[in-house]
């Protein structure tokens, strides 16, 4: 029916629906209630009420990192918008597709310091992929193509798109169009890997003596996870993965010799500080992985493949750049790898396995735990990872218990763990877990949070009421930000400044004061069962409080200024 | 090192501002910066001089290529290429003496007196900026500069090749 006209807003609801988007988390307000009004009158798109817009994105990214979908924000002008910040820079930080629709006032009103009205294309321009200033209503659907196009391709990341209220009313209406085969003459990413880049690649491997591969979150954004795996099996070489890669290759994977970094593996950071060749896959040379750049790795050919080319030598020098994406280079390297017939050098294998398999006996990742002690938090994860069959997805928070959670808990699939790596927003794992919910209402959701984390978006508590998103909140509450703590106690000589919660709320009350069900766990004899009840508890939010040892600090960590295998096992004890 | 960049994007609000706002927000520098549209109305080009050694530069250039509005940057600093900078200058001429000092030296470094007061000249002069360095250090020898303006440089590459779309 070309004949037929419609407003602004029934347009960005009508495009959103050509995009196929199934949910839009946000919150109401002055400048998109037309939007509000045409969501209302369909039921394609399922729209949810947040509590507060910070928890729209971080819901909207879950939800992203869970399915690999564009999540999609919708937020008024003004305050609306700038609530959404954070999440837009924590989505930029791990490179998550995601759609922010802001409202804006009317146009004849920008400028004027009108009601509600912030330069939200300027606020966000320094942590966004791209944004689109509507400025009519055949700007809409183009803008959000285009805006879906960029979020999902290439690099991903978040796209702001600004909708002032004068376009979307009733009043005006025009013929709806859109073209979701998006081209831009601007806009281009590389998608093979240079031949030249990838036999000189293959070249630099079938050298190595001691190779390792060192992933990231690339690879699970790619959703190259099986690529990876059949790689490092033709390599046979020891593989670590980022925080933000891990699950890429499975924890439980024999190649696989723990998260590399600042609480990383000694086993990991020994091998990539040994290593002769070093292939990176869609990582970015982090400083919390680098430790001191100007020590990182001096006797290593690295090989670095990224859809980006700023990630490319823009910390560590790559001696050998691929620029592509990573599941049609790993695809390149494979068959070039069966073109020369590779077979790893036996000899040296086997000594670079025995020297890493003395790293792994020295056990980095351990802690102790005594019977009569308090909980240690480490132990809360193990627990976890046995009563849900290390088949979970987990969303964390922010401090020690993410440590101890990427540490403790093997991911065995891509897109299981989720936290936000670059940016490191507490407050992300609540919201995030319900946008992984609302993707796989069977699966079994954790919010693995500290006790000061949580508190930074707890009024989602009642988003999971309206909607039933019963996610399993487990708290590793040491009564303290304790990773604040954790560096006064090493660098500060024990000053705790603000760093302790001496009015922590009672949680299983305010829990119960939501709706959903507390449980409450202080002694290690009860951890197991009273686990286990919280995971048979169907269609309910559990909350469950765990007080864990506050004295707890997570080890291995990077000794500051040193080399990547520089590193504190525990107190006092260097590697 | 210094510099020159070619950069060819789209004509679009906004465009300019990711461009200053990426070098502040990375903190590369900016000597001088200028933009106007191209032949094709819906295109900008812009020049960029910088400073920073060749891994500052290979960021810069990998994150201006990177904005989703950039079609295409070149360094040009190194290809044979053609360097311009224009300059508006306004100097005391009230005696004799001055006022021909100043025509003379005008004349020799091929700039034109453009507008002149009771008391005043004011020359215009195109070059690359080494040029008019070397003018305005000359002038200020003779007479007192009351006023200045250097519109920063533009350029362009010698030969066939050209930055299009
Ligand atoms: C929004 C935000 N503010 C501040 C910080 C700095 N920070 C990092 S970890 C941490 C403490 C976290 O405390 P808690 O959630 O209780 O976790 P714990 O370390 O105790 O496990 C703080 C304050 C941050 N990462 N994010
Ligand atoms: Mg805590």
């Amino acid at each position: 029916m070309a004949t037929e006209v419609f407003s602004g807003a029934e347009m960005v609801v009508k495009s959103l629906s050509a995009l196929k988007v199934k949910y839009i988390f946000g919150y109401p307000g002055g400048s998109v209630l037309d939007i509000y009004d045409a969501i209302f009158q369909q039921d394609e798109i399922e729209h949810i009420l947040v509590r507060h817009e910070q928890a729209a994105t971080h819901m909207a990214d879950g939800y992203s990192r869970a399915t690999g979908e564009v999540g999609v924000v919708l937020a008024t002008s003004g305050p609306g918008a700038t609530n959404c910040v954070t999440g837009i820079a924590t989505a930029y930080m791990d490179s998550i597709p995601m759609v922010v629709l802001a409202g804006q006032v009317a146009s004849s009103l920008i400028g004027n310091d009108a009601f509600q009205e912030t330069d939200i294309v300027g606020c966000t321009r320094p942590i966004i992929k791209h944004s689109f200033s509507c400025r009519s209503l055949a700007d809409i659907p183009d803008a959000i193509a285009k805006a879906f196009y960029l979020a999902s391709t290439g690099r991903p990341g978040p796209v702001v798109v600004e909708l002032p209220k004068d376009i979307l009313i009733p009043q005006n209406k025009a013929h709806f169009h859109i073209n979701t085969d998006v081209t831009m003459r601007s806009y281009n990413p590389n998608v093979k890997g240079h031949p030249k880049q990838i036999r000189k690649a293959v070249k630099a491997i079938n050298n190595a003596k001691k190779l390792v591969v060192y992933s990231g979150g690339g690879v699970v954004l790619s959703d190259s996870s099986e690529l990876l795996t059949q790689l490092v099996e033709t390599l046979k070489a020891p593989t670590t993965n980022t925080l933000m890669g891990l699950g890429g290759l499975s924890g439980t994977h024999k190649q696989f010799i723990g998260m590399l970094g600042m609480h990383g593996s000694l086993e990991a950071n020994k091998a990539m500080a040994n290593a002769d060749v070093i292939l990176a896959l869609g990582v970015r040379f982090d400083d919390r992985v680098t430790n001191n750049v100007e020590k990182f790795c001096p006797n290593a050919t690295i090989i670095h493949v990224d859809i980006d080319p700023t990630s490319i030598s823009k910390t560590i020098n790559a001696h050998i750049p691929v620029v592509g994406l990573l599941n049609v280079v790993m695809q390149q390297l494979l068959n070039e790898l069966k073109a020369i017939e590779y077979t790893p050098d036996e000899t040296a294998l086997t000594q670079w396995w025995q020297q890493i398999n003395l790293w792994r006996d020295r056990k980095s990742i351990s802690y102790q735990q005594d019977n009569d002690q308090k909980i240690k938090p480490q132990r809360v994860v193990e627990a976890l990872y046995k009563v849900t069959n290390g088949e979970a997805y987990v969303c964390s928070d922010v401090g020690q218990h993410q440590m101890f959670a990427a540490q403790y808990y093997p991911f065995s699939k891509p897109r299981q763990w989720i936290n936000s790596g670059g940016a490191g927003t507490m407050g992300f794992g609540l919201p995030a877990a319900m946008g992984v919910k609302i993707a796989f209402p069977d699966k079994h959701v954790i919010c693995i949070t500290g006790d000061g984390s949580i508190q930074m978006n707890i009024q989602e508590l009642s988003t999971c009421m309206q909607y039933n998103l019963p996610v399993v909140i487990v708290t590793l509450n040491n009564r303290s930000l304790g990773m604040v703590r954790q560096w006064q106690d090493m660098v500060y000589d024990g000053r705790h400044a603000s760093s302790y919660m001496e009015s922590l709320p009672d949680f299983i009350k305010l829990a119960e004061a939501y709706g959903h069900v507390g449980i409450k766990i202080d002694t290690l004899d009860e951890l197991d069962d009273k686990l286990a009840q919280a995971f048979s508890i169907k269609n309910r939010l559990v909350f469950v409080d765990v007080l864990v040892d506050e004295k707890e600090h997570v080890y291995p960590m990077h000794i500051r200024t040193g080399a990547i295998d520089e590193m504190w096992l525990s107190k006092g004890v260097k590697a | 090192m210094r510099r020159i960049l070619a950069i060819l994007m789209e004509n679009e609000p906004g465009s300019l501002s990711r461009i200053v706002g990426l070098f502040s927000q990375r903190a590369f520098n900016i000597e001088s910066l200028t933009v106007a549209p191209t032949d094709d109305n819906t295109l900008s080009r812009m020049t960029i001089a910088t400073r920073g050694d060749d891994k500052v530069l290979e960021q810069i250039v990998k994150q201006v290529n990177k904005l989703v509005d950039v079609l295409k940057i070149t360094d040009i600093t190194d290809r044979q290429h053609i360097e311009r900078e224009l300059l508006l200058v306004k100097v005391v001429a009230i005696t004799e003496k001055s006022r021909t000092e100043v025509k003379r030296i005008t004349d020799i470094f091929r700039g034109n007196i453009v507008d002149i007061g009771k008391q005043i000249y004011t020359i215009q002069l195109t070059g690359n900026a080494d040029k008019l360095n070397a003018f305005i250090e000359t002038l200020k020898h003779e007479t007192e500069i009351l006023e200045s303006v250097r519109s920063g440089c533009v350029g362009i590459a010698r030969g066939d090749k050209a930055l299009r779309a």
